[in-house]
């Protein structure tokens, strides 16, 4: 998929403390429509708490996030789903109790629209509401993820690699525009990372979404992003395209340290 | 027109030609495949198959496909794998299928050598494979892919999606709407259907070719002896490529007109087996003796009353089976009691592996330890064995209802005209086959032709026998048969398939080929001894950590001991190891049908085997292991060899135990 330079994010001055702590000082960026955009940075640079701020979970003290023309810096935190934000969390959120279908739909309650009645009665608007979604599951989100086998599995009994990717899966179906992935290949082996990155790639072009990716491995960061955001406490130090941050010395410092050898790391 | 004839005389006997009859005979009416997509049965009936056929088929014609052209097809068990091998079929073209999971180099090999111009691949792993070795193989031309997940922005001038190669079908087919007809009916018997592409245990794979008269010969005869009908239900999960599945999944089905399920995916298998619970199954042994170990293990986690039912009524089910195999009438009071085990166990059992509706189950393709055998038919599934050779077309011999003879292979069916070369004092020698299924020769390998097809008999390389009522025994590849130094012979395949019952081995090899005593190397199941090991608070971190417990090979030593109990004093196992990997087919140690490759083996684990014949107890090893995604790593562990004790020490473990035992042992 190619990018337009259309913005569909722009994150403009925000500053997050937390006490004395400060998270974020005057970090401005801009996510374009199609992209996959990455954050990265050493730990406690402040990546998580952009997404947080994005998905509403914090509101930063000062500077304003424009998502699609609008800012939405102060509206309600169950507002944002229905805008096509979707996310997944670092330490999997999932319902561990429900099975894996269950949990999928329940990505797509807040767009359902029939009413009580109908629902119990399972008629009308609400049968054809749920045949259209079981479709969209079925064909656009299953098939794509590779999760047939586990479909009536309890979520809990499964192991963290699936449990990935059914996070996924449940962000799918909230039909996003803007995906918000945070460490999706974190404890990850070599085979589930490649896996999930095709998965990914997979996602981005079927579901034409932009995505914002927080993630450690560089491999995969450099790979797949087409502009990646090298954050260092709080500060933004360097943007721009994967080649171009690699070279680039502050961010080889401040995120690999001064030891020569990370450079082999990086490539 | 009536059906009353079926395959009627009227037209040429080819599998296209039975495609287009099954399709006056049934049209809509009828379900010829399922495939489970997107979480639900996807029905194809014969109208839709002939469709997708003639559409491809001509096709195939628009991008130049010509009579006598090679196709290949790679991909999972899919209704396109079936459609793509009777386009090609339909237009005197010649299908051959590949291993999904072979690795480049057997890919670019098999390609090349059919000459192939066109591949039919079922998604982007498989593009991928074919795209990697363009440069190698300059005669292709198209590469069809079926899914195109994750193909979206290849740009390759090889690359056609399947619906645009159906599109231009549908464009022929408006134009000359008596083409693909026409097509059909211009197949001879004689033309050649099919390359089938051997797995074979030494070297390179070799090609046999088959006409279409080779093939419904002998599927003709297999339906004589195991009568088949379009009511059936065929569950497909073997391997496409190999001839076992060619005959059930499209052979047998277009000739008897049963319906072929596809699974979702192949991790599905299991629970798309259940949902359609078929009357017509075959497997390869390893997945017999996989499901006869999974029930094995897992009864033990049931509860304590469960447990106690289940050990009740198996020995009643064994009985059962004694009787059954023995010919002869259960008396009435084991009538009742099996009845009170198949209601309390062995319905439910048999529900749940979806077997509740089987008539004919089959193994094929190496020999399944009797001991499997009892075992389901314990249960009440109607196990027969399978045996014949792709070079003879498939199923040459097979067990008839109600005659089942667990160590034989069953009987030839009447097309089949099998004997023994040259046969030994006691009637042993190589099994030669020949009649209307003898394959044409191996595709360019004149030599190999040669040897093997001499006075037009196919030269199988099995040595066996014919016991009594003209059951066909297999012992052995004539070539593993083996010789102690003392001159006693032996088959290592049945003492391995002797160790495999054992719910914690997935592989054994056994060793002794002159030499002083039997040995064997045996390959742990990870997942079942695993398990076994939390519950008896072992610890473990890797396969080979787990196969190094000492308490492991004390546990592997009794199973040995039941072995050696059931083998003439001259072949009992005097030492063994645990390997600290498993056998595999990408470290070209197994076929891709999973027999093992002994030469290769004994050459790899040359210094694992010396130390079973030498005095040392534990061997040092490094090693080099190359895991799934190409990395490779140095592996040191120390291997144990245990040695069996003297045959007093082990007399204990023999005391019946359990209060069923102990109720049959005092009677």
């Amino acid at each position: 998929m190619k990018t337009d330079n259309e913005v569909i994010l722009e994150i403009q001055d925000i500053s997050l403390s937390f006490g004395g702590v400060k998270a974020l000082i005057g970090v401005s960026t801009e996510v374009r429509r199609g992209e996959i955009f990455a954050l990265i940075g050493p730990n406690g640079a402040g990546k998580t708490c952009i997404l947080n701020c994005v998905s509403r979970f914090y509101s930063p003290q000062h500077g304003k996030i424009i998502y699609k023309g609008e800012d939405i810096s102060g509206v309600r935190t169950h507002s944002i789903a229905a805008r096509g934000i979707a996310r997944t969390f670092q330490n999997i959120e999932l319902f561990k109790g429900m099975t894996v279908l269950d949990n999928i739909k329940l990505g797509r309650h807040s767009f359902l629209k029939a009413g009580l009645l109908s629902d119990a009665l399972y008629y009308g608007r609400s049968m054809r509401e749920e045949l259209a979604l079981r479709q969209e599951i079925e064909e656009r989100i299953i098939d794509l993820l590779e999760i047939e086998a586990i479909r009536k599995k309890i979520v809990g009994t499964l192991p963290y690699g699936l449990q990935k990717r059914v996070e996924l899966a449940r962000s799918l179906a909230m039909r996003p525009d803007l995906l918000l992935l945070d460490e999706p290949m974190a404890g990850m082996n070599l085979e589930e990372t490649e896996d999930m990155t095709r998965f990914i790639l997979n996602v981005h072009q079927m579901w034409n979404v932009t995505v914002m990716l927080v993630e450690h491995d560089m491999g995969v960061v450099m790979d797949i992003s087409d502009r990646v955001c090298v954050l260092e406490f709080g500060r933004k130090i360097a943007e721009g395209k994967p080649e171009d941050i690699q070279e680039h010395p502050q961010v080889v410092r401040a995120y690999l340290g001064e030891d020569e050898s990370a450079y082999s790391r990086l490539g | 027109m009536s059906w009353t004839e079926f395959p009627s005389p009227d037209y040429p006997l080819t599998l296209p030609s039975l495609l287009l009859q099954n399709e006056r005979r049934f049209g809509d009416d009828r379900v010829a495949m399922r495939e489970k997509e997107f979480g639900i049965w996807q029905a194809f009936t014969w109208r839709r198959y002939l469709e997708h056929v003639r559409d491809l088929a001509l096709g195939l014609l628009s991008l130049g496909f010509e009579p006598g052209a090679t196709l290949g097809i790679i991909g999972d068990n899919r209704p396109e794998w079936m459609f793509a091998e009777l386009a090609a079929q339909s237009v005197k073209g010649i299908p051959f299928g590949i291993f999904r999971d072979a690795i480049l180099a057997e890919v670019a090999y098999i390609i090349d050598h059919s000459g192939a111009t066109m591949i039919v691949a079922e998604d982007q792993e498989q593009v991928d494979k074919i795209l990697d070795l363009k440069e190698k193989l300059p005669r292709l031309k198209k590469v069809i892919y079926t899914n195109p997940k994750g193909l979206w922005d290849y740009e390759d001038d090889l690359l056609i999606a399947y619906e645009e190669v159906e599109r231009l079908g549908r464009e022929l087919h408006e134009k000359e709407p008596d083409r693909f007809e026409k097509e059909v009916l211009a197949v001879q018997e004689s033309d050649v259907a099919m390359i089938c592409y051997t797995s074979g245990t030494t070297g390179t794979p070799k090609g046999a070719v088959l006409t279409h008269s080779n093939i419904l010969s002998m599927v003709a005869s297999l339906n004589e002896a195991d009568p088949k009908t379009p009511d059936d239900e065929f569950v497909s999960f073997v391997p496409l490529p190999w001839i076992v599945e060619q005959t059930m999944s499209v052979y047998s089905s277009l000739y008897s007109g049963y319906a072929v399920n596809f699974p979702e995916e192949a991790d599905t298998a299991m629970a798309d087996l259940y949902e359609i619970a078929p009357s017509l199954i075959v497997a390869s042994p390893r997945m017999w003796e996989g499901l006869s170990r999974e029930v094995i293990v897992k009864h033990q986690d049931a509860s304590f009353f469960k447990r106690a039912v289940y050990e009740f009524c198996l020995p009643l089910g064994y009985r059962w089976a004694d009787f059954k195999f023995e010919k002869q009438r259960p008396p009435l009071i084991w009538k009742i009691l099996y009845w009170f085990a198949y209601a309390a166990v062995f319905r439910a059992l048999r529900d749940r592996l979806g077997f509740s509706h089987v008539r004919s189950a089959m193994t094929g393709g190496a020999a399944l330890g009797p001991d499997v055998t009892r075992f389901f038919h314990a249960l009440g599934v109607n196990l027969k064995q399978i045996y014949g050779q792709t070079e003879v077309a498939g199923y040459s011999t097979i067990h008839r209802d109600g005659d089942i003879n667990f160590d034989s292979v069953g009987i030839p069916v009447s097309a089949a005209e099998m004997s023994i070369f040259e046969p030994d004092s006691e009637g042993v020698g190589e099994v030669v086959a020949s009649g209307p299924g003898l394959f044409q020769g191996y595709l360019k390998n004149e030599e190999a032709t040669r040897e093997s097809i001499v006075d037009k008999c196919f030269h199988t390389g099995d040595a066996g026998y014919f016991a009594e009522h003209g059951h066909l025994v297999i012992i052995d590849r004539l070539k593993d048969l083996m010789h102690l130094k003392t001159g006693a012979r032996f088959s290592p395949m049945f003492i391995e398939n002797k160790i495999k019952f054992c719910p914690y081995v997935v592989e054994a090899v056994v060793l002794g080929h002159d030499r002083d005593y039997v040995t064997t190397m045996i390959c742990i199941d990870y997942k079942h001894l695993g398990k076994w090991a939390e519950d008896h608070r072992i610890g473990y971190t890797t396969y080979s950590d787990l196969a190094s417990k000492p308490e492991v090979y004390d546990l592997m030593e009794q199973e040995v001991v039941r072995v050696n109990d059931s083998l003439p004093e001259k072949a009992r196992i005097k030492k063994f190891l645990l390997l600290y990997k498993e056998l595999d087919a990408d470290d070209e140690e197994l076929t891709r049908t999973r027999k093992i490759r002994r030469a290769f083996v004994n050459q790899k684990y040359e210094k694992e085997i010396s130390a079973l014949y030498s005095d040392i107890d534990d061997l040092p090893i490094e090693t080099q292991i190359r895991y799934q995604d190409g990395k490779t790593a140095t592996l040191k562990t120390t291997l144990h060899i245990r040695k069996m004790k003297p045959e007093e020490a082990y007399r204990d473990l023999f005391k019946k135990k359990g209060f069923w035992s102990r109720i049959i042992g005092r009677a």
